[in-house]
C-alpha cells in the first residue's frame, strides 16, 4: 500500500545562509521534489535610483558601486558611459583603455566569486571558495594600487578615470596576470573532470535557448545555451572593436555548462588585458575641466547605455531635464532579469539542487534590490 | 576515465597544503625568537641569556607583537590630513560631498593690500561615522588643503566621537595618501614612514603656468 503524501511549503531566507544574500523563497516540496517557488525580493532595497535622483552626475558614481557589489568597476562603467551619451563627451584614450583594463580584471574577480560559491553550494565545504577567493584578493590588491579602495572602487569619471595608475601598478598587474592563468588552470584541473561535479550539475535545470531569449536573460547564462550574444561582440563600446577575443558558448544550458563558460571567460578576459597593456598610450586620463567640468548639465533627453557586465547586459537609462541632477535614473539589473525563469528551473528538481541552481544564476542581493 | 577526477583532485588540495599561508594575523601576530630578536634590535644569544623566561614564553607562542597590514599609497582611510592655512573656505568639499557630511561656517578674515580680502574658518566638521570615504572632497579642494589619510584605525565607544573636527585635524599625525595628489608619488613620499608636518613641504597637484593662466584669461577674452 502506497503511502499517502502531502505537499508541504518551506520558508527559506531571508537569513538561510547559503541564499547568497537576503533572498527569501516560499517553496513547496512533494517528498524531495520541488512543486512550486515563490520568491519574495525587496530585503536589500536602498532606493538608489530615487537617491541618484538629488545627486550631481559625478557624485552618482558612488552609488553605483554599491548595486553590484562584486563588480563594482563594470557598474562605474556602465554609468559613465550612460553620462558621455547624455552630455556628448569625447573620453580620453588613455582613461579609457585604463578603464577596460579595470573592467576586465573585475570580470574575472567576479567570476572568480560565482565559481566559488557555486562549488560552495555542491557541498565542497570551504576549500575550493577559500581558493577563489585567494586569487580575487590578488585583483582587489591591483585595484587598491589604482584608486585606493579595494571594493567600492568609484574609480570611474565621465570622460577616463581620475587618476592615472601609478608606477608600482603596472610591474604588479603582469605578476599577476600570470598567477591568476596559473589558478585558472588548477581550477580547472580540479574540477573541470570531477565525477561528483559531473553527476550534481549535468543535466540539471535545463533551459531551452528559445525560452531563455523570450526572459531576456543575458550574459553567461544565455551562452551557456549556444545563443551567440555578447555585447563586447555584437555592440562594441570604449575600445573593443580592436581587441579580439573568442566568444565563448556552450550547447548543454545546464549548470555544468554555466560554470564552464564562466572559466572560460576569464582566460579571454586575460587575453583582452595584455592586448590592453599593448595598445595603451601616453596622455591624459580625463579631459580637462574646462572640456567637462565637475557638475556637468545635459541638455533634456535621454540616453540609454549597456555594458556586457559579468551577470549579463547592464544598462543605465537616464533623463536629464537639464539640471544638474538626472530627472530620472533607471538601472537595468541583470541579476533581477536573470531571475525570471527561476520557476522553471527548479519545478521538477530535488532540494539538494535547489542551491546549486541558484549558484549557476550568479546572482547578487545588492544589484536584485538596488 | 571514471575514478580520476577525485584523486587528481586530492593531489591538488594536498600541495595547496604546504603553500604559506595568505591570511594576515591581525592585530598581533605570534613571532619566533629570532624575528622578535631582530625587531628588539638584539642579539639572540643576549635575549636567550638576560630573560630565559620570556625567551621559553616567546618559543611556546605565547607571546604577540603587533601586526600591519599592507596597503598601498592610494588607500582612502579615516584620519584626514588638514592644512588650514592652505583653506580659504571656498567650501567645494561641502558642495561635491555626495553625502553632504561636511560642515564649514567662515568668517570674514580681513583685508591684505594685495590679495584682497580673505575668510577665516570657524567651524570645519566632518562627521565620518557616516562618511563613504570616497574621496570626492580631497578631488574638488583646489588649493590642496584637505587630503585623504593611510591610517584607518581610528574607533571610538562614543558616536559623537566620530565626528572630527577642526582642532581634531590639526592635532592628529600628518600622513596623507597619494588619492588624486600625485605629487606625493612624484617624491616618492612614503605616508607609512613619514609624515608631513609643514604645508609648505605638501606640493600643489595642478599649478597652472603664467602662460596658460594669460593665454585662458587675457589672450582668449
Amino acid at each position: 500500500m502506497p503511502l499517502e503524501t502531502k505537499p508541504v511549503t518551506v520558508n527559506l531566507g531571508p537569513q538561510h545562509p547559503s541564499t547568497h544574500g537576503v533572498f527569501r523563497m516560499r517553496v513547496t516540496f512533494d517528498g524531495e521534489e520541488i512543486v512550486d517557488v515563490e520568491p519574495v525580493f525587496g530585503y536589500l532595497h536602498r532606493g538608489s535610483e530615487k537617491l541618484a535622483e538629488e545627486r550631481t552626475y559625478s557624485q552618482i558614481v558612488t552609488l553605483t558601486d554599491r548595486m553590484d557589489y562584486v563588480s563594482s568597476m563594470l557598474n562605474n562603467q556602465a554609468y559613465t558611459l550612460a553620462v558621455e551619451k547624455l552630455c556628448d563627451i569625447v573620453p580620453s584614450p588613455r582613461g579609457v583603455w585604463l578603464r577596460m583594463i579595470a573592467s576586465e580584471l573585475q570580470r574575472i574577480a567576479s567570476h572568480f566569486v560565482a565559481t566559488g560559491f557555486l562549488l560552495q553550494d555542491l557541498g565542497a565545504l570551504g576549500t575550493p571558495l577559500i581558493y577563489c577567493m585567494r586569487e580575487r584578493e590578488n585583483i582587489l590588491d591591483l585595484f587598491e594600487m589604482l584608486c585606493g579602495a579595494r571594493i567600492t572602487n568609484s574609480y570611474l569619471r565621465p570622460g577616463g578615470v581620475f587618476m592615472d595608475a601609478p608606477d608600482v601598478f603596472w610591474p604588479a598587474l603582469d605578476r599577476s596576470l600570470g598567477d591568476i592563468e596559473k589558478s585558472i588552470d588548477e581550477i580547472e584541473e580540479y574540477l573541470s573532470g570531477n565525477e561528483i561535479i559531473f553527476s550534481r550539475t549535468k543535466g540539471t535545470a535545463v533551459l531551452s535557448s528559445e525560452s531563455l531569449v523570450n526572459a531576456s536573460i543575458t550574459g553567461p547564462m544565455l551562452r551557456a545555451s549556444g545563443v551567440d550574444w555578447d555585447l563586447r561582440h555584437r555592440n562594441p563600446y570604449d575600445f573593443y572593436s580592436e581587441v579580439t577575443f573568442k566568444r565563448i558558448l556552450h550547447t548543454a544550458s545546464d549548470n555544468y555548462a554555466r560554470y564552464w563558460v564562466r572559466v572560460q571567460e576569464m582566460r579571454e578576459s586575460l587575453k583582452i588585458i595584455s592586448q590592453c597593456i599593448k595598445n595603451i598610450e601616453p596622455g591624459p586620463v580625463r579631459p580637462s575641466f574646462d572640456d567637462v567640468p565637475r557638475l556637468v548639465r545635459p541638455e533634456p533627453g535621454d540616453s540609454y547605455a549597456a555594458i556586457e557586465g559579468s551577470k549579463g547586459e547592464l544598462g543605465f537609462y537616464l533623463v536629464s531635464d537639464g539640471g544638474i541632477s538626472p530627472y530620472r535614473m533607471h538601472v537595468r539589473a541583470p541579476s533581477l532579469i536573470n531571475l525570471t525563469l527561476l520557476r522553471e528551473m527548479l519545478v521538477g528538481e530535488l532540494f539538494g539542487d535547489l542551491f546549486v541552481i541558484f549558484g549557476s544564476v550568479d546572482l547578487n542581493m545588492g544589484e536584485v534590490d538596488r | 576515465m571514471i575514478g580520476k577526477g577525485i584523486p587528481r583532485g586530492f593531489i591538488i588540495t594536498l600541495k595547496n597544503f604546504f603553500r604559506s599561508p595568505v591570511t594576515v594575523q591581525y592585530p598581533d601576530r605570534k613571532v619566533s625568537l629570532f624575528e622578535y630578536a631582530k625587531i628588539h634590535n638584539k642579539n639572540i644569544f643576549k635575549l636567550f641569556f638576560s630573560q630565559p623566561m620570556l625567551s621559553i614564553k616567546i618559543s611556546l607562542g605565547l607571546i604577540s607583537v603587533p601586526s600591519s597590514v599592507e596597503q598601498s599609497q592610494r588607500f582612502r582611510g579615516n584620519e584626514f590630513t588638514f592644512f588650514e592655512e592652505r583653506c580659504t573656505a571656498c567650501a567645494s568639499c561641502a558642495k561635491y560631498c555626495p553625502l553632504g557630511i561636511i560642515e564649514i561656517v567662515s568668517v570674514p578674515g580681513g583685508f591684505d593690500a594685495q590679495e584682497g580680502e580673505s575668510y577665516k574658518l570657524d567651524v570645519f566638521d566632518i562627521d565620518i561615522g557616516r562618511c563613504m570615504f570616497c574621496g570626492l572632497c580631497v578631488e574638488a579642494c583646489p588649493y590642496d588643503a584637505l587630503h585623504m589619510g593611510t591610517k584607518f584605525e581610528k574607533s571610538t565607544y562614543v558616536r559623537d566621537d566620530l565626528i572630527i573636527t577642526k582642532e581634531k585635524l590639526a592635532e592628529s599625525e600628518k600622513s596623507p595618501s597619494s588619492f588624486y595628489r600625485p605629487q606625493f608619488e612624484k617624491k616618492k613620499f612614503d605616508p607609512f614612514k613619514d609624515n608631513i608636518k609643514d604645508h609648505y613641504k605638501a606640493g600643489r597637484h595642478e599649478k597652472p603656468e603664467y602662460k596658460e593662466l594669460k593665454k585662458k584669461w587675457v589672450d582668449d577674452r
